[in-house]
């Protein structure tokens, strides 16, 4: 019953050699790439031989000596995990002498380890109890009275998982996964000898450990020593699924391993493209808020804000909010309702809300979270290169020589895919970061990057111009990539632009207080790498990796395209080991974009004033679709306020939290006669909300999620939805409520219907990425069948890349003497996006409150210490926040994170936004922070709110008759 | 006219009160009125004289041993400083038997000289090796220290030439040249002697390693309880420097050797040679497991060659003299001469460099006088406390590594430690387990459980419970740990406890029958 626990371990990780060697194992012909192990090699033959330390996840280590092994004509028993397989070798793996060492290296090991199997919570997924079958182990002759760790005691320190010393085998793999998968470095052997015990710091209890609760250590554990506190409390899976996480953009895959309709534990699946086995501490673990006391699983309406909420019927609920729709159209014209997507739902809800926006509603008001965060990306990159998305697998960081990471924090945001990207840093590629704080990157253990270059904040334009006015002007040029692949014409202009004296590091150091130096260097090494000049014509592979701090600016699509020109200029485009990579916040923003979520654009990036395109979607749909684009998010806001935008449906967004400027959101959102607020809690925009679809987490509906690498992932179901319906089925109902039929019986038929309409996802489907784990688009007749993993390789999908001047212009958001702080935000490890899911689960134990950063310079200056309250003022608004005094800042800057709705770090912020996009301007406001006593104005306000709603959620439940809102009708 | 005395600088000079001796020289002397020249020369390696001082006279240098401070005065009162006759005595140094007898290639200066002097070291043939091997193409240089047969000192006696030209074949952006000096086997120090009595001959050795490789950049790990060593090396590294020697342009070659000094972590593993890269990489010193071997991949991952000190110690000399000079000493595959070191329950304590094939039996006898209690020798100590306990019926086995190995012993580092018949052998196998569990490095299992559990099963068999079994217990232990373990730590530490247990099996309350049904 639990074999679905187990997967193949082929004891070593897979080597790639263009070379092969054949030997022979057991009498069987085995061929390998050189460099093979014997162990691997073994199994590849079918024969498992006997192992403690090794597993394929981590560098072969030697040190369990069960895996001994005899070669012909070698002296000695070597370990088959250690010795790679070489041409004409004779090797065996069962003979009786290595069936007596094992045995009696078993021996010793059950010596020293408690008798409990059948108590053991790791009791049916233990390897040591495996290896103990395996040797025969029969009789344990030292006894048990010799020294021994039966009595070491437990650190229950984690919330999540716990280490039992008793238990340790010591054969590190802990250790080295902590090292080698996730590259911390937070655990190692304390003791030598017999003493030797895992040690997290130096003998620190884990919580007080630099563990980062990853779980990798816990997944690479082969005994009960560290396990998870879910399985020690209700025992192992008895079934599991392959699914995808429903955190970042990373997208990481795991085994949900349930016991009924309850997970046991979220394990990340070792064939999982994006994340390879790995985790982070909020997909690994931070699900508990699935079954959160909080959830909401009944339908809920109310007429007014004010009125305390009803429970009701799917049926009613949605009858209700289609007539208000209905009503306010009827009203004030077609236009005065729209939806906003969300980056959390699967692709085919998505696609369905969208297409309710369109067919149902009549008008092309959708629009979705990714307006506030990558939208500069979708622009940039389609004006420069044809496509809206990153150019590469994450799996291309391993070929990456020279590592630029501009405006992103991966270690935070990202953090198994920084992990890769470490271990590419730890073989030796260099790494160049431009951010205004020192993030965790810039130095941690094995990794120190080259230059930090330390902008501050809204420079980004002239740093990325001068950047190129180096690799211009120095002849760094890859001018026959230039030639054969950029419009010449475009190409040209570029270059005078950059060129031009004002352009130059010596130049733009005023403005972005760089050294000159520090950009040259780093134009050097992005441009040629390392060993080999442009006279040797050999470059080395050059990549970028970006996040918000690129997008979320005044000129947010002016630096993507910047990111784009310097990418091409440099030949970094187009190859493995290379590219422009948007590191995307939500998980499935990639998808949502790609679905046709905002007003302009159909799914697959298609302008809605395309005549055939949209004949194509009016014939699929059965309507006739608006030729103009709808309105944006924030003309959303302006609208209602205006008073000519009423209804709105909003599927999992917290619109409230995250947009800029929360009180101008609050006052539009209470101009609005019908908010729909579908999510799986009470967020803070469904407390201004008249419907209340409950909606289903990741883990109970089908799907698919898109993450940064265009990977499509399934999402599969492993629970019924609580509230009985899922999202995709709730959006169903509600449209034809409004009269416009859909009707699916699965997500996969929606998927169909997508790819019939979509050309880049044209070859997707369910079975084929059942087939392959996962597909990338473009996946269609032209591609591989599973789609595309690196774009533009010998051409750019536009044809020609095109190169855009990028002017710096100086953000309007400028420090004054009122205001003479920036303030720039961000996200931390433990707490994801605006906190619903994270601040409801353990993870509140690393990040229980959002503080703000400040450089001891402006802390001293105020007379702030670390740990006071400290009010922040700008032009939008004030809060009140804890001080974190830090070197981490540069004088000037102060820097807040937004995961708890209390801290308000969105009243802050300003309407300011990106030109091309309105991507509010989050990374620059600013303001001025005085040492304080009590909350803010709003602060107080809405706790008072707040309070009110909560206390008009508990009234729910209460029976009540329901004239008001039938009068309503 | 001055008098020249000189005064041993080594630790186990100073043990016994070198620089008390030294300073009262200094004192009478003054007070007498003479001219003193005093050296501190390193140890001749008669540890029963020392402090031994000596003196410069006509007929060559005289000693006197063993001077304690209240012999001073009445030294001078009887005039050694020309050789006077006092119940010291001990004549012309160089007539010494203990040292007549001896085939001093390695320790040819040692004692003779003032350690860090490098025109001393250069008029007793210091730097001859390097200036020729510089004039040598590099591939010669590798061939002649293969050609004289040199095999690591360290114990492990891999022919040092064939490291060396793996090194040298390898392309790589940095090689290394290492040496590993952290001597932590009992009843050793000639690798301590050799820092700190003649340290340019270590550095000639490695510079030509270095040169005869390609490799830069080298280290000295030495042992942390050598602080003399590890000042006296430290020294010897910026005079090299500062004359030349060492440095981007070694004696105007163009080519480059910097050496760096390194303190070791306090670990008897760490002698190990991966364990100690692991060490110099400021990991926790762990044993990697071979392969790749750290010819190939070494010290930061990158080629290296790693010799123990002596090893390195005998390079100059075979440059010097040529590769047959070299291997015309010693007996089979084991060429040259290794400085033996004797200790343990022994009359004459000391380091005697011989040409392999010398008896156990000569070098206890002969050399070291029998023992210091006058009770007869049980068992002897060969390779530190790895090496397997050599019974009498067996020390007449020409010193030899095939030889020794044919019988289970080993000759290691040439330490020899002593035990006459008041030794319990089970404590001493017993104390072999304690060592391996108070040293093993805990990374794999039969070591790191096995050492433990042998010190019980001996406590068992010792305190007679259920023998038999126990006995076969330990035996099958013993099997797990030498073909099991990853390193020699564990795989060597059952050769003292199954020898003592083979030749002495009344010790641990066997009667010869119950040992053959065992």
């Amino acid at each position: 019953m639990l074999e679905h626990l187990k997967q193949i371990d082929y004891g070593t990780p897979r080597r790639e050699s263009a070379q092969e060697v054949t030997l022979e194992i057991d009498g069987e012909t085995v061929t390998v790439a050189a460099g093979t192990s014997l162990m691997r090699a073994a199994a590849d033959a079918g024969v498992n031989i006997p192992k403690l330390c090794a597993t394929d996840s981590l560098e072969p280590f030697g040190s369990c000596r069960l895996c001994l092994v005899e070669i012909d004509g070698r002296k000695g028993f070597p370990s088959s995990c250690t010795t790679p397989a070489e041409a004409g070798m004779k090797v065996r793996t069962q003979t009786p002498r290595l069936q007596e060492l094992r045995k009696g290296v078993m021996e010793l090991y059950i010596s020293d380890h408690p008798l409990d199997c059948l108590t053991c919570s790791a009791n049916g997924d233990c390897e040591l109890q495996d290896m103990a079958g395996v040797t025969g182990l029969r009789n344990v002759r030292y006894g048990f009275d010799g020294a021994n760790h039966l009595k070491a005691k437990k650190d229950e320190s984690n919330p999540y998982f716990t280490y039992d010393p008793a238990k340790c085998i010591v054969c590190s793999r802990c250790v080295r996964a902590c090292e080698e998968t996730q590259g911390t470095f937070a655990l190692t052997i304390s003791g030598r000898g017999f003493e030797s015990r895992v040690s997290a710091g130096q003998d620190q209890a884990f919580m007080d450990s630099e563990c980062v609760s990853c779980g990798a250590c816990v997944q690479a554990c082969p005994t009960a020593t560290l396990q998870e506190k879910t399985v020690i409390m209700i025992g192992q899976a008895e079934h599991s699924a392959i699914t995808t996480c429903a955190y970042c953009g990373v997208g990481c895959a795991f085994k949900a391993e349930m016991k009924g309709n309850q997970v046991v534990r979220m394990v990340p699946w070792k064939d999982g493209k994006a994340n390879e086995g790995h985790s982070c501490v909020k997909g690994r673990f931070a699900w508990g808020y699935a079954t959160h006391k909080d959830r909401i699983t009944k339908p809920m309406i109310r007429k007014n804000i004010s009125d305390p909420w009803q429970e009701v019927s799917w049926d009613e609920a949605v009858n209700y909010a289609a007539s208000e729709f209905r009503r306010i159209q009827a009203k004030h014209g077609k236009d005065s309702i729209g939806g906003i997507t969300s980056s959390r739902c699967t692709n085919e809800e998505t696609y369905l809300v969208q297409k309710l926006v369109r067919a149902a509603f009549g008008n092309n008001n959708v629009d979705t979270c990714a307006r506030v965060c990558h939208s500069p990306t979708g622009y940039g990159l389609g004006q420069t290169y044809g496509t809206s998305a990153g150019t590469q697998t994450f799996k291309s960081v391993e070929k990456a020589d020279v590592i630029m990471i501009i405006g992103a924090n991966p270690t935070d945001g990202h953090p198994v895919f920084a992990s890769r990207m470490k271990k590419r840093l730890r073989e030796g590629a260099r790494l160049i970061v431009v951010d205004p704080r020192r993030i965790d990157i810039v130095k941690s253990p094995h990794i120190q990057a080259d230059y930090h270059l330390q902008l501050r904040p809204g420079t980004n334009v002239a740093l990325i111009s001068s950047l190129a006015h180096v690799v211009v002007t120095e002849g760094l040029l890859a001018d026959e990539y230039i030639a054969e692949r950029c419009e010449e014409k475009s190409f040209l202009e570029w270059r005078d632009f950059v060129a031009r004296p004002e352009n130059s590091p010596e130049a733009m150091e005023l403005v972005t207080g760089v050294p000159a130096a520090d950009v040259r260097g780093a134009a050097r090494l992005y441009a040629v790498g390392v060993s080999s000049g442009p006279a040797t014509g050999v470059r080395s592979n050059g990549a970028i990796y970006y996040g918000l701090g690129v997008t979320e600016h005044a000129q947010g699509s002016t630096m993507v395209m910047g990111i784009a020109n310097l990418a091409m200029a440099t030949g970094n485009v187009g190859r493995e080991g290379v590219g422009v990579n948007p590191l995307r916040g939500q998980n499935n923003v990639q998808g949502a974009c790609d679905m046709g979520s905002f007003p302009h654009e159909l799914p697959g990036y298609r302008h809605i004033s395309d005549s055939t395109v949209r004949s194509e979607f009016e014939s699929a749909w059965g309507v006739t679709l608006n030729a103009e684009p709808g309105l944006r998010i924030p003309n959303m806001f302006d609208a209602a306020v205006s008073g000519s935008f009423l209804g709105l449906y909003c599927q999992g967004e917290d619109i409230v939290q995250s947009d800029p400027d929360t009180q101008h959101v609050a006052k539009s959102l209470m101009a609005m006669e019908c908010i729909v607020v579908q999510d799986i809690f009470l967020n803070e925009t469904a407390k201004y909300a008249h419907v209340f679809l409950p909606g289903s987490s990741f883990l109970e509906k089908d799907g698919t999620f898109t993450n940064a690498e265009r990977r499509i992932s399934r999402v599969r179901k492993v629970m019924p939805p609580m509230a009985g319906l899922a999202d995709w089925e709730a959006t169903v109902k509600l449209s034809n409520a409004l009269g416009y039929p859909m009707k699916y019986a699965h997500p996969r038929e929606i998927m169909a219907e997508i790819a019939s309409l979509t050309p880049t996802f044209r070859g997707v489907t369910y079975e084929k990425i059942d087939k392959f784990g996962s597909v990338q688009w473009p996946c269609n007749e032209d591609t591989a069948e599973a789609g595309t993993e690196t774009m533009h390789i010998d051409q750019f999908v536009r044809g020609k890349g095109r190169f855009i001047i990028t002017q710096y212009v100086a953000s309007e958001e400028k420090v004054t003497r009122k205001f003479p702080l920036i303030l720039t935000t961000g996200r931390i490890l433990s707490q994801y996006n605006v906190g619903a899911q994270t601040r409801r689960t353990e993870n509140v134990q690393w990040h229980s409150e959002d503080r703000l950063e400040i450089h001891p310079h402006d802390a001293q200056e105020r007379g702030i210490n670390d740990g006071d309250w400290v009010g922040i003022h700008s032009r939008a608004g004030d809060t009140v926040l804890r001080a974190q005094v830090t070197e981490r800042m540069q004088p000037g800057v102060v820097y807040t994170t937004f995961h708890f709705p209390e801290s308000g770090a969105n009243v802050i912020t300003t309407d300011s936004s990106d030109w091309a996009t309105n991507c509010p301007e989050y990374k620059v406001t600013a303001v001025q922070v005085m040492p304080v006593a009590q909350p803010s104005e709003w602060q107080k306000s809405y706790s008072r709110f707040n309070d009110e709603q909560l206390e008009l959620l508990k009234s729910a439940s209460t029976p009540k008759p329901v004239l008001e809102i039938s009068a309503a009708k | 006219m001055s008098i020249r005395i000189y005064v041993p600088r080594d630790s186990a000079a100073l043990a016994v009160g070198a620089d008390e001796v030294a300073a009262a020289i200094v004192a009478e002397g003054a007070r007498a009125g003479h001219d003193i020249e005093l050296v501190r020369n390193g140890s001749r390696g008669l540890f029963w004289l020392e402090p031994m001082v000596e003196v410069l006279t006509d007929a060559g240098r005289v000693a006197y041993g063993p001077v304690e401070v209240e012999d001073v005065a009445g030294l001078f009162a009887a005039s050694f400083q020309t050789g006077g006759a006092h119940a010291l005595k001990q004549g012309l140094t160089d007539d010494i038997p203990y040292l007549r007898k001896q085939e001093r290639l390695t320790f040819a200066r040692m004692g003779l000289t003032d350690p860090l002097s490098l025109a001393d070291y250069q008029a007793h043939d210091g730097y001859a090796g390097l200036r020729r091997a510089l004039q040598l193409p590099a591939a010669a240089v590798v061939q002649e220290v293969l050609d004289a047969g040199l095999r690591g000192r360290g114990g492990a006696a891999f022919p040092a030439g064939i490291k060396w030209k793996t090194v040298a074949a390898l392309e790589a952006s940095q090689k290394y040249v290492v040496c590993n000096a952290d001597e932590g086997d009992s009843g050793t120090y000639s690798d301590r002697m050799t820092m700190e009595g003649d340290p340019f001959m270590l550095i000639e050795g490695m510079t030509i390693a270095a040169m005869a490789t390609g490799a830069t950049e080298g280290y000295v790990y030495i042992r942390s309880e050598y602080p003399h060593a590890i000042a006296t090396m430290t020294q010897a590294v910026i005079l090299a420097g500062a004359a030349g020697f060492l440095g981007n342009d070694v004696l105007g070659s163009g080519r480059a050797f910097n050496l760096h000094i390194r303190k070791a972590a306090g670990s008897y593993v760490c002698g190990e040679e991966t364990a100690m890269l692991e060490s110099l990489e400021g990991k926790r010193g762990i044993v990697r497991a071979k392969p790749p071997i750290p010819a190939i991949s070494g010290l930061f991952g990158k080629p290296s060659v790693i010799n123990n000190v002596i090893t390195f110690a005998s390079v100059p000399i075979i440059l010097t003299r040529g590769a047959d000079f070299y291997r015309n000493y010693g007996v089979g595959r084991s060429r040259g001469t290794l400085p033996i070191q004797l200790a343990g329950n022994l009359k004459y304590g000391g380091l005697v460099e011989k040409a392999f094939g010398i008896t156990l039996r000569e070098l206890l006898y002969d050399f070291g006088g029998g023992s210091a209690s006058g009770r007869p020798i049980k068992a002897v100590q060969v390779g530190g406390p790895l090496g397997a306990y050599v019974p009498e019926s067996q020390w007449d086995i020409p010193l030899d590594y095939e030889a020794y190995a044919a019988v289970g012993a080993v000759v290691g580092h040439g330490g020899i430690v002593a035990h006459d018949d008041t030794a319990d052998m089970a404590q001493l196998a017993r104390y072999a387990m304690e060592f391996c569990a108070i040293e093993s490095c805990g990374k794999c299992t039969p070591c790191r459980i096995g050492s433990t559990r042998g010190v019980e099963v001996i406590d068992s068999i010792v305190n007679g419970e259920n023998r038999p079994q126990q006995v076969q217990l330990l035996r099958s232990l013993c099997d797990t740990m030498v073909n099991g373990s990853l390193c020699a730590m564990g795989g060597m530490t059952p050769f003292p406890v199954l020898s003592a247990l083979d030749h002495y099996p009344q010790d641990f309350g066997i009667t010869v029958p119950q040992l053959l049904t065992a």
